[in-house]
């Protein structure tokens, strides 16, 4: 029986660690080398954009130390060693990582490990350590969408686990912490090299999303070339490195409105301020360029965020004759004062595409 | 200030001290201190609709309505008034 096509493709493949990532325990004073099934299947899913943890049995710091001496150390971006349930373990992981349980899977070669894996957690899916090698081959590892960013995930997840600890140790003050940070928010127009990216957060984005419409790379690559459209992209970094590409905006202008047909942000970097700053930006240049700041906006289950989001950016309802179905329309009034960008971020705009390095 | 007022006032207070991990007198104005991201904004919300039992509509997500913990209680206490005699109207408050 395998897992039905509709279920969400794997984010975070969860380890066991003895007897399963390698040949042996290493509690017991072995020094186990790893399976080169398992090391290869690392690798494989690593370049897939599916992040790697460790669950496993006995002490943290014996395990991890080994877990280094094997060279396979970076390819992980969380782990849990010790006694309890690994079902805990696992929930823990997926709620560091910020990943919905139904995207995890956990491989054992115990199966009282799995089945108390499977009762506890009946979404995650569970596979025999045998099975190891072939994981790459099956379905549920393989997305449909695979970029730079994606192969690049488990940096970006492990230079987070980073700023955790540094907001951890901030004591809570928010406003220190973000101003410690050295935010850089870069907009630019989305060119050629960034639509398999673009594309993707508009798959991936659900939260801050203000109309949930889905682009393909061809779309994006017409309206690119739209003079009546704009496509932005916004990316951010700060002193740990780099958030990557976390927002997108597509304009779609007329002689008097820029209207905003789908603006997104990256749930990752939503407690930076990163939307409040990018709709900011995108007010301002609306009337820099002497049309009137317009957005669509459709609700969801979950993009309650975003409306209150546009509203406090100053976004209004306005009455139109719309049909059924038809998107609600949001306008900044004209004497609504457009916030400057908080001290914490610097902003940079980059009015025209060219000269940036693409990864 | 009536009585209810007071009340209320004290407890929108004292959760924005709790939620923000920062003292937050009446008049400070959160918003314009870089202390509110989306998530709060969206928790806050949440918060007034849960805990006086009432509906932000879209018309109310006015940023004037929400930036101080005084313009807050007098959100919720018009809110509270219109639904005890009338139908809310859009775009009323």
């Amino acid at each position: 029986m395998t897992a039905p096509a509709a279920r969400p493709t794997v984010k975070c493949l969860v380890w066991d660690l003895d007897d399963t990532l390698w040949d042996g325990v290493v509690l017991e004073g072995d020094v186990p080398p790893p399976f080169p099934p398992a090391a290869t299947t690392l690798k494989t899913l690593d370049s897939r954009g599916i992040l790697h943890a460790a669950v496993s049995r006995g002490d943290h710091d014996t395990s991890t130390a080994h877990l280094d001496a094997t060279g396979l150390g970076e390819w992980f971006c969380a782990a849990r060693i010790g006694w309890g349930d690994k079902s805990v373990a696992v929930r823990h992981i997926a709620e560091t990582l910020n990943i919905g349980l139904d995207t995890v899977a956990f491989i054992d070669n115990d199966p009282a490990e799995r089945a108390e894996v499977a009762a506890a957690l009946p979404m995650v899916r569970c596979y025999p350590a045998d099975l190891a090698g072939q994981l790459p081959e099956l379905p549920e590892f393989r997305p449909a969408h695979v970029t730079a960013e994606a192969a690049g995930r488990r940096l970006l997840y492990r230079t987070e686990w980073r700023r955790r600890q540094a907001e951890e140790e901030s004591g809570g003050d928010r406003r220190a912490f973000l101003a410690s940070l050295g935010l850089v928010m870069e907009i630019a127009p989305a060119t050629e090299g960034d639509l398999a990216r673009a594309s993707e957060l508009t798959v991936r984005t659900h939260q801050l999303n203000s109309t949930g419409l889905v682009y393909g790379e061809e779309d994006l690559r017409r309206l690119i070339a739209a003079p009546d459209h704009q496509v932005r992209l916004a990316r951010l970094s700060d002193r740990f490195g780099d958030y990557g590409v976390v927002g997108l905006s597509v304009t779609e202008l007329t002689p008097t409105e820029s209207v905003l047909r789908l603006m997104l942000m990256s749930c990752r970097v939503a407690s930076r301020g990163a939307g409040e700053l990018m709709l900011s930006h995108i007010v301002r240049q609306a009337r820099a360029e002497g049309r009137r700041p317009v957005t669509h906006f459709v609700p969801t289950a979950v993009n309650r965020t975003m409306l209150v989001t546009l509203r406090f950016a100053g976004y209004a309802p306005v009455a139109r004759d719309t049909g059924d179905g038809a998107p609600m329309v949001l306008e900044v009034p004209a004497d609504h004062p457009v916030r400057e960008p908080g001290s914490h971020v610097r902003l940079l705009v980059r009015p025209a595409p060219g000269g940036r390095s693409d990864r | 200030m009536s009585r209810g007022s007071a009340e209320t006032l004290d407890e929108i207070t004292r959760f924005l001290t709790e939620a923000l991990r920062r003292e937050v007198g009446p008049d400070d104005d959160y918003f314009a201190l870089g202390l509110v991201d989306s998530l709060f904004a969206l928790e806050l919300v949440t918060h007034v609709e849960d805990r006086f039992e009432l509906t932000v509509e879209v018309e109310d997500l006015d940023l004037d309505s929400f930036r101080t913990a005084r313009r807050l209680t007098a959100f919720v206490h018009a809110k509270k008034a219109d639904a005890e005699t009338a139908p809310v109207h859009a775009g009323d408050s």
